[in-house]
């Protein structure tokens, strides 16, 4: 998960109205209807900087809100009432001959050399403010502003904690079925796509990155110059912008992910054809042995939240499935027994889930089961879809995705239920992804 | 072209059978092939140089191949890697590196590791045929780094289901 702090200063604003049982969604059913919310356009206060920042910010609230799936943006073209009056004495019997079930308005205002965004959101029906804030930044800072606004909304009305101020690191390339010109790069952009941004040079190919627990590093593996370099692993760090190594190579390291703590990664590596786990303190950078079988292919750790347990993919029982072993040590058991075989465990970052991908004859499946194994069902199927991560919040799945042989290998996202498929938009194709 | 592509196969077939003796008589067949580009003539007669990269990868032979989702060796990769080991074994100023791919229906990272697991049961062959394991590296690239063009063909799954021993 990937998100830093910008904001000089964040207040909640009050109204007094009428308390009733208040508006929330529970989306835990397979059949959902998305929550109507109007979102009037922001009000710049006269001023015409402002007004074009109002426009975007309520640009992107509005897409924030509509892209996961859970609400439906009323047409503005139906509003009755500007964002200054709603702000102040929102007429509700009218919003309501909209269907519109949540209100939003906001008023911008100069600060000095910053802005600052005042906005409430209200609940149609029973007539109540449901949250309102102001929040303070510099100009240059409105796209996060706008997410911090959808954030608060989503999390007030579905009560889990919104996604839209964060980043995805992924790994892009450029000709993946070529001979000839394959080309591998780090990229990283904002959740909705914006503010793409290639982290390395694409001089050496880079695989396998995953994000610190506190959104700053990413570690990933630099296979070096092609048929040169033996592959090394790496931490970047997002602030500095700068790549460093960590430890020596001896065996093919790969699929580096920190604990949850951050105090260390658990990798796996490959020598004389076995693949086995290993965990890194990332102080020492000693490096211990976690599964010790001279055969199988263990790969894919990953944690669950409170660093207690981990899940794999392991071959030793033929195909590759997945098992969760102690963190502490002993044995792994199989939880995956569908047809097929299983790989790339990731656990959600709310521990009850796990997603996985599955490949079953020609089709490949991104499925999610609980950590015991039971309740396993796909949520997309496609040519290609691969590699799943989790939305911070444990509501979206993320992966590559590809149509067909020839398609274009994107990135998709899609609600753990299993609707409100989305593809992001990328300059070029997606090899690897995490949030 | 179709009379180009034959004369260019019965130029191959002179070169090769020729190889073992001389190169001179290598040179001298591939002048009767008449109608190859000079480039290719050049590659021709220095696939014919005994010891050369040329001659490894021309004559010898330098991958393997395996079935979807396998490791072992079969029949056709064992005679190439018993071919191998023998160049390997008369020429021992060279070390090599075996460069394990997969074909692109799977996942990245178990990908990285069935190729590895293929390019070391290269290595495990030409060690038990008496190549010294110090001289040999695996690097394994997974379905990152195609062989050939992934079109999707049955023949592009194959090709890339590969084990290339390389001379560094």
């Amino acid at each position: 998960m990937l998100k830093k702090c910008v904001f000089t200063f964040l207040a909640l604003l009050s109204l007094t109205l009428g308390a009733a049982a208040e508006l929330r969604i529970d989306v835990t059913e397979g059949t959902f209807k998305p929550v109507p919310i109007a979102i009037t356009p922001f009000d710049g206060g006269g001023d015409p900087a402002l007004a074009k920042v109002a426009e975007d910010i309520t640009q992107v609230v509005r897409n924030d809100l509509e892209s996961c799936g859970l609400f439906k943006v009323v047409d503005p073209n139906a509003h009755i009432q500007s964002a200054r009056d709603v702000m102040t004495h929102p007429r509700f019997p009218d919003w309501k001959i909209l269907n519109a079930e949540a209100l939003v308005g906001g008023l911008l205002k100069r600060n000095g050399s910053n802005f600052q965004v005042d906005f409430r959101l209200f609940d149609v029906f029973t007539e109540s403010q449901l949250t309102g804030l102001s929040l303070g930044t510099e100009p240059e800072n409105w796209r996060r502003v706008a997410h911090k606004i959808a954030d608060e909304i989503y999390e007030r009305i579905t009560g889990d904690k919104g996604y839209f101020d964060t980043r995805i690191v992924y790994v892009a390339v450029s000709n993946p079925d070529s001979a000839t010109n394959v080309k591998y790069r780090l990229a990283i952009m904002d959740q909705d796509g914006e503010n793409h941004q290639y982290l390395s040079s694409g001089n050496t190919d880079v695989g396998t990155p995953r994000v610190s627990p506190c959104g700053t590093k990413v570690a990933y593996v630099d296979y070096g110059l092609h048929k040169k370099d033996l592959p090394s692993l790496r931490v970047f760090d997002l602030n500095s912008g700068r790549s460093e190594s960590i430890g020596t190579v001896d065996g093919q390291r790969m699929s580096p992910r920190f604990s949850p703590n951050g105090d260390h990664i658990i990798l796996s590596s490959s020598k004389g054809g076995a693949t086995s786990l290993y965990k890194m303190d990332l102080g020492s950078k000693k490096l211990e042995r976690l599964t010790s079988s001279t055969a199988a292919i263990d790969v894919s750790p990953c944690y669950n939240p409170e660093g207690t347990q981990l899940v794999y993919c392991s071959d030793r029982g033929g195909k590759p499935q997945i098992y969760v072993k102690p963190a502490g040590g002993g044995e792994g058991s199989r939880i995956s027994f569908g047809q097929g075989a299983y790989y790339t465990p990731v656990w959600s970052p709310r521990g009850d889930l796990i997603a996985f991908t599955r490949q079953n004859g020609g089709t490949f499946y991104i499925g999610v089961m609980r950590p015991d194994g039971s309740g396993e069902r796909m949520i997309d199927s496609g040519y290609l879809v691969e590699g799943p991560t989790w939305s911070p919040n444990g509501r979206e799945v993320l992966y590559v995705c590809q149509d067909s042989s020839r398609g274009k290998k994107g990135l998709c996202s899609i609600d753990i239920v299993g609707f409100n498929k989305r593809k992001l938009n990328i300059p070029d194709q997606a090899h690897e992804v995490t949030w | 072209m179709r009379l180009k592509i034959t004369s260019l196969l019965a130029t191959a077939a002179l070169a090769l059978s020729a190889c073992g003796s001389s190169t001179d008589e290598c040179l001298d067949a591939t002048g009767q092939g008449g109608a190859l580009a000079a480039a290719e003539a050049a590659a021709a007669a220095e696939a014919c140089v005994p010891g050369t990269v040329a001659d490894f990868v021309d004559n010898v032979g330098d991958r393997v191949f395996f079935d979807f989702d396998k490791s072992a060796v079969r029949a056709d990769g064992l005679d190439t890697l018993q071919r191998q080991a023998a160049w390997l074994n008369t020429y021992g100023n060279y070390v090599v590196t075996i460069n394990g791919h997969c074909d692109k229906r799977g996942t990245v990272e178990y990908n990285l590791a069935l190729g590895e697991r293929r390019a070391n049961a290269a290595k495990e062959k030409l060690v038990a045929f008496g190549v010294d394991p110090a001289r040999i590296k695996v690097v394994s690239y997974g379905k990152n780094h195609p062989i050939v063009e992934q079109d999707g063909s049955e023949w592009a799954y194959q090709q890339n289901r590969v084990a290339i021993t390389v001379l560094d």
